[in-house]
């Protein structure tokens, strides 16, 4: 079931016009995914694999639609070429809205493994990320919305463990 | 008949379309041939043609074209499932299968042996799926757009590159004028 923090971002990301939207699914993105995907003013492509995502994103910026993405932090290891390739080389806005597995709260130790490279990896690509340990900080999401669109780059909001608990 | 030999053909049909253009040797080559404002060259992501090619087509009304080839589509195979459950009738994916990896020396792809993109795209679902010879691409493809219905093509023909220039321009250029291209052609 969706909780009110995953209308909130909902609500934001219609606000600011993100009309194009894929994913590839994480047990914290449900609620927001399932939001998505019921809305009608956004186009919800699920995709295989994050880096088909980008490109996807990347076509319907180009077609005259503002995109994102929603995906895990472990997501990085499979997009990092299409990052730096097509959407930093292009100027593409991308924002991203990652679920930042491996945090405080975690139960899969595996998790953990990426989650200590997901920041060391966003400073070396030169990624601006906001990382969302509270519900309140959703209140910042368009704000940041309208950084991505403003500078054309990639932008990671990192939601933790942290963050989705304390989501009422 | 080589890659260069289609696109020299089909040249004539791509003029003022929406064309997305696979990494490497296709782009250079499209570039010599046919360069225009609506034409969008990658540079880098091997295997995203087709996903680019599909995000356009999905926000807007014009036709897109992708053309893509056998060892990329490969590289992204998922991608027709994507297509497949996506469909849009004004996309057209070109398959230039030449059962090579033209760009980095021709080495064979599997595509050239046991495994049929023919075959795969079907499988995945895609309705309109037309295997054809490289003489035939030109008529499949203007066949593909009479037609509204989305279409992969998947064009048989052999390995090999012409010796032309890498694409001396500024991806953030090109991707400014293929975004205002989408605009004119739909105002």
């Amino acid at each position: 079931m969706p909780t009110p923090t995953d209308k909130a971002i909902l609500d934001s990301l219609v606000r600011n016009k993100i009309g194009f939207i894929t994913s590839v699914p994480c047990k914290q993105l449900a609620g927001v995914i399932e939001l998505v995907d019921n809305h009608e003013e956004i186009y919800h492509i699920p995709s295989n694999k994050e880096d088909e995502g980008m490109g996807l994103c990347a076509g319907a910026y180009l077609g005259g639609t503002r995109s994102a993405i929603i995906m895990q932090n472990t997501a990085l290891g499979v997009a990092i070429n299409s990052l730096v390739t097509l959407i930093q080389y292009y100027h593409i806005p991308l924002p991203m809205l990652i679920s930042y597995r491996g945090e405080v709260g975690e139960k899969v130790a595996c998790q953990v493994e990426m989650a200590i490279h997901t920041k060391p990896l966003l400073q070396q690509l030169n990624i601006p990320y906001f990382h969302f340990t509270k519900a309140e900080q959703v209140n910042g999401l368009d704000g940041i919305l309208q950084h991505s669109q403003m500078c054309k780059k990639p932008i990671a909001i990192l939601a933790d463990a942290s963050f989705w608990s304390s989501a009422s | 008949m080589i890659r260069y030999d289609i696109l020299k053909t089909i040249a004539p049909i791509l003029k003022e379309k929406l064309v997305v253009c696979n990494i490497g040797s296709p782009s250079q080559e499209l570039y010599q041939l046919l360069d225009q404002p609506s034409n969008f060259y990658m540079f880098g992501t091997m295997g995203l043609c087709s996903s680019i090619g599909l995000g356009v087509a999905l926000v807007q009304d014009q036709p897109v074209i992708a053309i893509d080839g056998d060892g990329s589509v490969l590289t992204n195979l998922a991608t027709l499932s994507t297509i497949a459950n996506n469909p849009a009738d004004n996309f057209i994916l070109l398959i230039v299968d030449n059962g090579s990896y033209g760009s980095t020396g021709d080495q064979p792809t599997y595509a050239g042996m046991a495994t049929s993109l023919t075959e795969v795209a079907r499988a995945c679902g895609c309705r309109n799926v037309v295997e054809c010879s490289a003489e035939e691409t030109a008529a499949e493809l203007e066949k593909a757009l009479s037609s509204g219905k989305m279409t992969i093509i998947i064009s048989k023909c052999q390995p090999g590159n012409v010796n032309v220039s890498v694409i001396d321009d500024d991806p953030v250029n090109i991707a400014s004028r293929f975004s205002n291209s989408i605009k004119e052609l739909n105002s």
